[in-house]
Parts: C-alpha cells; structure tokens; sequence
C-alpha cells in the first residue's frame, strides 16, 4: 500500500459532527477550559521552551562571571541564587516538562489512535499548577528570595539555621508543584497507553515511544513521592521546628542526601529516556526501515527503568560510606550502562542496514549519537569510586551531565521539535536555518563543556563565583563562555525559524516524513477529534504494515466526546468511555491548590485552612453530570471487525 | 488575544517585583559609619532636651531582615551572651525571652545596654563589637520575646533542644520599669 | 585586590604558593598516584570505546540517500539482520566483560587507597568552619596540641590520618594532587589516609558547596621531612612571645581592645576566644584569610580593614581603625612567628 497517498474520508458528515462535539471553547476564558491532550501539550511545550530561554540567561550569567579570574560581575550571593535557579529551572521546569509532559501528553493520544488524553482535567489542572510552580521560584528570584542553596539544596546548609529567610522555602515548594504535575500527567499517560490503544495494538506492536512513556509513568510514580517527602521534611524543619535533618537532636544529614537522590538519579532517567525514544522513533523513519532489535530495545528501555532506582549511592561516594555499599554501587552504574549500549548498537545496525535519508530532524539524532556517546562514557569514569573522588564536585561532573543531558534530552528535543513542528503547526521548518542551528549550537556546547573536563581534573571545583588566577584557569574557562556566544546564537535562529515557519513555511500535510505511525494518519494540525476515522493495527508501524482492507472501528459515538477503552495486554475493544468536556475546575482548582502550597511557606495554618477552598473546587470537579441525553440519530450501524 | 495575556503576565510581575522584601534583605558589606565601635560615654539613660539615644542607621535592614536575625542569634552564641543569658531563660543574667526588660524594650534601649553595660554586672561591649553587629543583636534579643514578625524570627537552629525557637515564641508584651509605654 | 608592601614580595610569596601542584594528574602521592593510574585506564578504555562506536555510525551512514526529495519506499534486510544480530551479540558481550573489568579494577584501587595501616602515624583533625578550616593535632596532653589553621604541616613520605569533622554545613576537604575528597559532614566523623613523598606545598580547596564564600576556603598541606617537621611542631605549641618593642606592645593593646578579641586566641595573652582561626602563630604561615591573600604586611591590613571587601558575606567584620592603631596592631602580628 502506498503511503504518502492522503486518507480519504468516507463518512463526510461525521466530521461536522465530530468537530462539534470535540470542540474547545474558545474566548479568554475558553482558554482556562480547553481540556484537549494538543492543546495542553503545545502549552506544556511553550511554556517549558520560556523556561529553557530563561534557565539559558542565568548560564550565561554564569558564564560571564566565570570568564575571568576574581571577576567582580556578580557577587557571591546573587551568584549562589542564579547557579541554583539556572539548575532548578533546567531540571524541574525545563527538562521534565519538556521531554516528559510536552511530547508526551502531545503525542501519545495520537499514537494511541484515540481522540483525547485520559483524565482530560486532570491533564490539564497538571499544566496550570507546574506554571505556578514555576513562578513561584522565579519570583522569588526577583524579589531576593531566590534558592540559593544548590538545585540539590543540601542540609544544613538550606535548612533553618544557614539559609534564614524563606529561600529554601520557595525552593521546597516549587517541587511539589512541579511533583504534583508530573504524577498527574504520569496518571494520564499511563492509563491512556494502558487502556485506550487502538484496537489491534497489542504490547508486541506498541511503539517503542509508548513503552518508554508508560515507564516513565510509573518511574515518576516511584520517584517524585520520595523528593516531595525530602522537600516537604526541609519546609517542615524550617517552619515547623521538625528535627528530621539536625544531627544534635537525633536527625541526620545524610538522610536528606539518601532521600533525595533516591529520587534525583530516576530523575535524570526520566530526562533522558525521552530522547532516547524520540531517537528510537526517528531512526526508522529515516532509515526507512523497521527498528533492528525492537524487543532488544523495549527490554532496554524497561531494563532502565528498574536499575535507574538502584545507582543512587553515586552521587554520595565522598561522603566517607564504606567502600563495599560504594562498589556495590559502582556494579549497579556500570550495569546500568548495558541497556543504554543495547540501544545504541540497535541504532547502528538498523542505519546500517537501511537506507540512510539524512533529513534536519536526523542531523540533530546524529549530534545526540556523538555527545550523549562522550556523557555516558564519562559516566563510566565517574562511576568508579576512586576516580569520583578526584572529580566529585568539580567541573569535570559538569562537563558530564551537560553533555549526557544536553546530549541525551536537548538534541533528541530539537529532532522532535523539528520532526513534529510540522504536526502541530502544518507547516515545515526552514531547513537551511535548521542546519545553521545544529552547527552552531554543536560546536558552541562542545567549546563550552568539553574544556570543563579538563577543568575538573585541574582542580577546579563547582559552584565557586570566583577563582585566584594563579590557578590558570582563566584561558580555559574564557574559552567554555565564548561556546556560550555560540549557543545563544543557535538558539536565536531556531526561534525565528520557528515563527517564519509557522507564519510562511511550506505546507506539511498529513505525513510529510512517509512516518509509520498513527500521528502521521491525520491532518496537520489536528483537528480536535484527533482522527475522523479510528483506525485498528496490523504491525509495529501501522501505517506500513497495515494490510490493504485495514478495518476501521465503528460504533463509537460522534454526538458525544467518546472514546474506545482496549484491553490492557491485547488492545481488544472492551468499552466505550464518555470523556469530559472542557471545564473551568481544573483551572480553578489548580488556584485553590497554590493558594493552601504558597500559605504553607508562611504559616503551617496554610495547609488547614486553605484546604477548604480546595475541596469545595474539588466538589466542583468531581460533581457527576450524568450522561448526555440520547443521541439526535440513531447510532452508526455496529461493525466491530478486527 | 495571546498578546493581552502576556501583557497582563507581565504587569502582574512587575508589581510583585516593584514591592520589595525587606525579610531577605542581606547587607553583607556595612558601610564603615555602621562599622564602627560606639565611641559615646553615656552611663545615664536621662537627659534634659531631645532624646539622645542612638537610633539604628536603617531600623528595618535590622527588624525586618531574616539575615540580620539569623546573625544576631549566631552572634549571641559566639559572643558568649548564653554564658550569662543562656539561651534567654537567663541565669547570672536576666532572663531575656519574658516580657519584662529592666531598661526598656525599644531597640535604642537594648543598643545602650550592650554598648555601654548596666549596673549589677553587664560587661559593656564598647569597642569590642561593630555597630551593626550590635543592632543585629538587639534584633535578635528582641525576637526572644516574639516582638519580631513570625516570617523574620529565626527558625530552630541546628543545636540541641532546649527551647521552642524564636519564630515559634509567643509575643511577650515588654513590661518595664523605666515607664515606657507598653508596646 | 593585593596592596603588597612589596609587589615583587607578594609576586614571590604567591608563586611560590602556587608551585605546589593542584592538579589531580599530577599526584604527589601513593594513594592520588593509584587513582591516577585509574584515572588513565579507564580514560584509555573509555577512548577506544568511543572510537569503536564513532566508526561504527561512520560506516552505517557513509550511504545516504539525501539527494532524494520524497521519502523513499520502506525496505526489508532479513538478510543483513541475521549478519548483524551476531555482530550486535558480540558488542554487548565486550561491552559487558569490560564493564566487569573496570569494576574489577575500580574495587582493587579503592582497596589500595582506603588500606593502609602505620603504627603511632600522626594524626591531624580537620574542622570546616564557613569559610576556614581548623587544624588540631590532637595529643592526650593538651599543652603538647597544636592548635592552627588552613596550613597542614606533615611529614614527607610518611602515612598521615586525617580526622574530619565539621562544625556547621557539610565541606569538602580536597588537595588533589594528594588525594580524592572527603565530605566534612556535621554529625559524622570520617577517617582516611594521606601520604606525600615529595616535599612541597599542595594547595587544596573546599569542594562541597557550602555558602557565601565556598570559592576563598582554601588550605595547604606542607610535606617537609621529619626534623623541619618537628621544630614546626614545636614553634607551634610556644605561646605568643611579650613583644619587646613599643609598637608592637601599642599593637597587642589594639588587639585587645577591640573587636579581634572577641573572635580569636592569640596564646599567652588574654584573648581566648575560638569563633575564628587562632592567630598565635600567624605570621608564620604563607598565606591569610583561608588561602586567598599572601601574607604580607599590606594584605593583612587591607583584609584587617576590610575583609568584606576581599570575601563578601565572610564571618570577619570590618575594622576601621586608626592609621597608627592598624600599623601597631599589623607589626604586632608580624611578630607572631
């Protein structure tokens, strides 16, 4: 069957109908109510794309005061606060927002083949309340109450006694906002990969992208609980006079560590097994041929899943722990790299043996092929203890999880961005433009990070404002923030490309890559019913495995937002699920929510009395509305086929 | 319609960050006017004419900064006020966490009581602690007896237990014998 | 910012400061000299890898179709899968037996480097303190306990135990041309081995981020051989001698009488308190305030008169004395030998 030929659409009425029943309201507060997975995905991505432009001034910040020796730029205390705001936003509000929020709640729907995101609210409610996390510590950069203790913020230096005021505080709190968001749309997207596949889709056929988003799921499920607990006992010490982190009183600095990074290495997993997805979905595509090694890799990508909870005894080897816990955790790290190899190797050979078509979105695949390649292997010489103890806390761990994040999440970002702008907007992006970007932003980071190894094994360590200059570091770090220049720029020009593109960039339509999956089977953009026609599954990629007389699902209502629940394992049709339509709650909630966060900071009453306004939303949301009145035409004639 | 939106963003933001915090206030580098050691020799709290009493060069950096607090408290230890105080229930010293303060409970008062000592065996720090310092103190001494807001008052510090901390005190309404107004 | 008395002084002083190594590929050491070897190993491991991996993407897209504009037709390799699926197996078998070996090779030098036993070795207990770091020798006798800080005297060639405690947020003591880091964390006591075998000064800094001024929280250890060491020791443990000539007498009476006292010891005078680093034998030390000024006559007044100037948000206050007060009180300290 021929695959860049447009699906044509039997049933022309349906769509009238369709679209009348899936629309979104429209006006300014229309905008608070739109509970569709593509419009809540495309917020995700802006938003987190602000933040990765905000987190992006503060390096350069950094990088203009480190340029030079006991340079008087930036003071001290200003610096502390930027280097801690630059890592939280990058992390919690960038990172995670981005690879897993954006792309994922955008995305897996229209994979799915179904017509909105499950838990549509609850979907949304996670957006707002991840923007007034992210607020909250940005404000408080700008009203001096900027975190300044470290994106890991550790005991005591953050706790009561050496951070007075109420920095950590907003610290602490931007966690569990962003915490709550993520386990929000961890819920979502599970459930919708779990339960509302297209028929057809068994485990076996579901895309590596799907598999990786469910682990996600539940890796987020595992680890944000064990940081909001961390965050939460650092507020409560500091509000509540709780001793959990005071040695003197029976508490214990090393738990706060413990706790934390139970959760911070699954973390930058989660970070990173997103673009290894994105990777696992392109190089098909480009390559024109299915994955090499499919099982190899779905094993791979739950295989990390397990092992990212068992290594995070990595980030705490100076800290004097006996050396059999440390090399038992140096087995773990290094076992954690075998996945990782399986993946790549699989890469290699489906390229190897396909037929290699180097579009924009490959070039970016290629950048990540080569820096995420020179992080990982820097992981391996950071996962020996001895060797960690030399470069533990110095440049040379920046230079490292720079290049594995930056590699491993931001380069497969772009390759996404670029391979599905065309999706969200219906337009191509430049591609000359493209190629200018990738240059410059890959030879700008390469001058920026790989100069920092050379500074960590010289002995630089991190988070200083300043350094003597008998040091002789000076060279080297003018170099790293001349790269800065160079990143910048890239950036520049992929925004305006971004906005020339969707202004007056080519015409994508439906599948302008000859892609396989069901993403590539609508229009671009969307429409808000996702698909007029719901289509089942025939292999791994439907589009170029489906057979000629591929049936389609009937007897799902147009009259009202319904959608098609599939059994787990097989993706055999089982019932049909009335979504919700847009609603004012999840917005209304979210106020409510941040009002009884943002009350805690000051007063433990905040939590007591604010959840008040909290369950009285919470009636609101969860009111039942009984279900819509009986169609005005008869139902389609019921042809369940597989 | 997205530009009206930004635009209220950024108004709102740019109201917040108009009102200023004077709670995380953190003046690291006193100017030498407030370096200096206190140099007036006044043992009386009397005087004819206009109230001489020192008064702090910014009340609020001191009052309203949680920095200037917070080191006030680790001063208190440092300069081993806790020898005679201990940690405000007093001891060779008057307790300083209850409402009643022998020479009064206005900063001004507490300022002269460190500077210059007070009969029955307060040492005076005359020469000894910076100016500032010493109104980081009074600050401190003050948020004791929970007269300091609760977001500015010190939290528990990483020490044994021997105290609820200062953000956690019940305001003591200052009861005195040099007839100042209760306050 | 040095106002040297003597800028070729100063220059001199910081020179030679600075000679000693500070680099963790130049170990000075057996036990940086393990690690480094490691180090180099697994770099060379790693090296390789990379290679392997970069000529393997190479060689899978040396053909590329690009000149095409439609995306070409889906294409099935059964073929070459088989062939690959060996070639795939056999990477992840290497990939798994090095794995083992750089564990295997990690958990040996991390034995070499914790193992190391000497009898009656001398022991020095490091306390961080925001922004400095306290250096006792303990003795069961408390007049034979030296009592310094920031500069570590120790013997060369001979195994030293450090003992690390710290007195308010965690630190980092690390001298990487000595050995890997060790975490000062309060509430926990940690011991661990150093050695050096060529004499020489190797600076160290703070490696864990501890506030303000965690990038001026240096320190130095000295490796000298045994007799330098031991009349080291023994200046140390002598209280400050009475200062004979008469500024010097007006200096210690500044010193006395005004905010220092409240802050520092200095032996054999008055002035007892233990807030800051003891100054009994300040002037013979290299450098001041935690590594980051020479110690001459001009930096220490100026860090005297304006500490916050040099290390913003640092514990020091500011000291704005008198001209003749700050001359007497810098030639007293002078005299601290």
């Amino acid at each position: 069957m021929a695959i860049s030929e447009p699906i044509v659409l039997p049933h022309a009425t349906d769509e009238v109908r369709l679209a009348r029943t899936w629309a979104q309201p429209r006006g300014f507060w229309g905008w608070f109510m739109n509970v569709h997975h593509t419009a809540i995905g495309v917020r995700f991505m802006v938003t987190s794309f602000i933040f990765f432009l905000l987190g992006g001034v503060l390096a350069a910040m950094i990088r203009l005061q480190l340029s030079r020796p006991e340079n008087h730029a930036i003071g001290p205390d200003l610096y502390n606060q930027i280097f801690t705001i630059h890592g939280s936003t990058m992390i919690f509000l960038f990172a995670v927002p981005m690879m897993f929020q954006g792309f994922g709640v955008y995305v897996v729907p229209l994979i799915c083949g179904t017509r909105n995101i499950a838990f549509p609210r609850l979907n949304a409610f996670s957006y707002y309340i991840y923007v007034v996390g992210g607020l909250l510590l940005w404000v408080g950069l700008f009203l001096k109450t900027g975190a300044d203790a470290g994106w890991f913020a550790y005991t005591p230096l953050s706790g009561p006694q050496f951070t007075p005021g109420k920095r950590s505080d907003f610290w602490a709190q931007m966690i569990t906002f962003t915490e709550v968001s993520a386990l929000g749309v961890a819920i979502c997207l599970a459930t919708t990969i779990l339960r509302q596949r297209a028929p057809g889709m068994t485990l076996n056929r579901m895309p590596i992208i799907l598999w990786e988003k469910l682990v996600l799921s539940f890796m987020v499920i595992f680890a944000m609980p064990a940081v909001m607990v961390v965050s939460s006992m650092l507020l409560m010490d500091r509000t509540i006079n709780t001793q959990f982190f005071n040695p003197a009183n029976g508490g214990d600095v090393l738990l706060y560590q413990h706790l934390f990074w139970f959760f911070g290495h699954p973390e930058v997993y989660i970070i990173f097994l997103p673009g290894a997805a994105i990777v696992s979905t392109l190089v098909p595509v480009f390559a024109r041929r299915h994955i090499f090694g499919h099982l190899a890799i779905v094993t791979s990508v739950v295989a990390t899943g397990f092992l990212g909870f068992g290594v995070w005894v990595h980030h705490m080897f100076a800290t004097g722990i006996p050396q059999m816990s440390a090399s038992f955790f140096t087995a773990a790290t290094l076992m954690i790299v075998i996945p990782t190899a399986v993946q790549f190797y699989c890469w290699i050979a489906t390229i190897w043996n396909g037929r290699l078509q180097m579009k924009l979105p490959m070039l970016w695949v290629f950048g990540f092929f080569f820096v995420f390649l020179i992080g990982g292997l820097s992981g391996v010489m950071l996962a020996s203890v001895p060797v960690d103890w030399q470069v533990h806390d110095t440049f040379f761990v920046v230079a490292h999880f720079h290049y594995v994040l930056i590699g491993g999440a931001l380069f497969p970002m772009f390759a996404g961005l670029y391979y599905w702008v065309p999706k969200i907007t219906g337009r191509m992006m430049n591609d000359l433009l493209g190629k200018v970007h990738f240059w410059l932003f890959f030879i700008g980071f390469n001058m920026t990070f790989f100069t920092m190894h050379f500074l960590g094994l010289r002995g630089m360590p991190r988070r200083v404002y300043t350094y003597p200059p008998e040091m002789h570091w000076g060279g080297l770090n003018m170099l790293a923030s001349v790269g800065a220049l160079f990143m910048a720029a890239g950036l520049i020009v992929f925004i305006v490309n971004f906005f020339q593109s969707k202004a007056r960039g080519t015409l994508a339509g439906p599948n302008p890559w000859a892609a396989g999956s069901l993403e590539w089977a609508t229009s671009s953009p969307p429409p808000d019913y996702n698909f007029t026609e719901l289509f089942t599954v025939n292999g791994r990629e439907p589009l170029w495995d489906n057979a000629p007389n591929q049936p389609i699902v009937s007897g799902v209502r147009d009259d009202i937002p319904e959608v098609l629940i599939t059994n787990s394992l097989d993706s055999e049709p089982q019932h049909k699920d009335e979504m919700p339509g847009a609603s004012i709650w999840p917005f209304l909630t979210s106020i409510t929510v941040s009002i009884a966060f943002i009350w805690s900071i000051f007063s433990p009453w905040g939590i007591a009395y604010g959840a008040i306004p909290v369950v009285i939303t919470l009636i609101g949301w969860l009111w039942p509305r009984g279900h819509s009145p009986a169609p005005r035409q008869p139902a389609l004639e019921g042809r369940w086929s597989k | 319609m997205t530009y009206r939106r930004l635009l209220l963003a950024i108004s709102l933001i740019s109201t917040t960050m108009l009102s200023a915090c004077n709670r995380e206030e953190r003046e690291l580098r006193p100017s030498p006017s407030a370096s200096q050691v206190v140099n007036q020799a006044q043992v009386s709290g009397l005087n004819p004419g206009a109230n001489p009493l020192p008064t702090p060069p910014t009340p609020s950096i001191y009052e309203e900064s949680a920095y200037a607090v917070s080191e006030g408290k680790t001063l208190f230890g440092q300069y081993n006020c806790s020898g005679c105080h201990a940690n405000g229930g007093g001891g060779i010293g008057p307790p300083l966490m209850d409402n009643n303060w022998i020479y009064g409970s206005q900063p001004q008062n507490i300022f002269t009581t460190i500077v210059e000592g007070r009969p029955n065996g307060m040492p005076s720090f005359r020469n000894r602690i910076p100016e500032y310092q010493v109104w980081e103190l009074v600050a401190y001494v003050r948020s004791l007896s929970g007269l300091l807001p609760k977001d500015v008052a010190p939290s528990r510090n990483d020490q044994l237990y021997v105290k609820p901390p200062e953000a956690s005190m019940p305001k003591q309404t200052p009861t005195g014998i040099t007839g100042e107004p209760s306050k | 910012m040095i106002a040297a008395s003597s800028p070729m002084h100063a220059a001199a002083v910081l020179a030679s400061f600075f000679q000693g190594e500070h680099n963790s590929l130049h170990p000075a050491g057996p036990f940086s000299s393990n690690i480094e070897w490691l180090y180099w190993v697994i770099f060379w491991i790693v090296f390789v890898a990379f290679v392997l991996t970069i000529l393997a993407f190479a060689r899978a897209s040396a053909k590329t179709y690009s000149r095409a504009e439609e995306m070409l037709p889906i294409m099935k390799d059964e073929e070459g899968d088989r062939k690959t699926k060996w070639a795939v197996g056999t990477a992840i078998t290497v990939t798994v037996l090095t794995l083992f070996a750089v564990l295997f090779m990690s958990v040996i030098t991390g034995k070499k480097v914790e193992g190391m036993s000497s009898s009656n070795p001398v022991t020095i207990q490091i306390t961080g303190h925001q922004w400095w770091w306290e250096v006792i020798y303990p003795n069961p006798q408390a007049d034979q306990t030296v009592i310094t800080a920031n500069e570590i005297h120790i013997p060369v060639g001979k195994p030293v135990v450090i003992l690390t405690s710290s007195a308010d947020v965690i630190h980092s003591f690390w001298a990487p041309s000595v050995h890997g880091k060790r975490d000062l964390i309060p509430g926990y006591s940690s011991a661990f081995w150093i050695q050096v075998d060529q004499p020489g000064t190797y600076p160290g800094r703070c490696a864990e981020f501890c506030g303000l001024q965690h990038a001026h929280m240096g320190f130095s250890i000295i490796a000298e051989d045994e007799a330098t060491f031991e009349a080291w020791e023994q200046q140390q443990l002598k209280p400050a001698p009475d200062p004979t000539d008469a500024e010097a007498q007006h200096g210690r009476e500044v010193f006395l009488t005004h905010t220092c006292v409240m802050c520092h010891t200095i032996r054999g005078t008055d002035a007892g308190s233990r807030v800051g680093p003891d100054l009994t034998h300040l002037a013979s030390r290299n450098m001041i305030a935690a590594e980051t000024l020479p110690n001459t006559t001009g930096a220490l007044a100026g860090w005297i008169v304006d500490p916050q100037r040099i290390k913003p948000g640092n514990k020091m206050t500011p000291n704005p004395l008198a001209p003749d007060d700050l001359n007497a009180l810098v030639t007293y300290l002078r005299t601290l030998q």
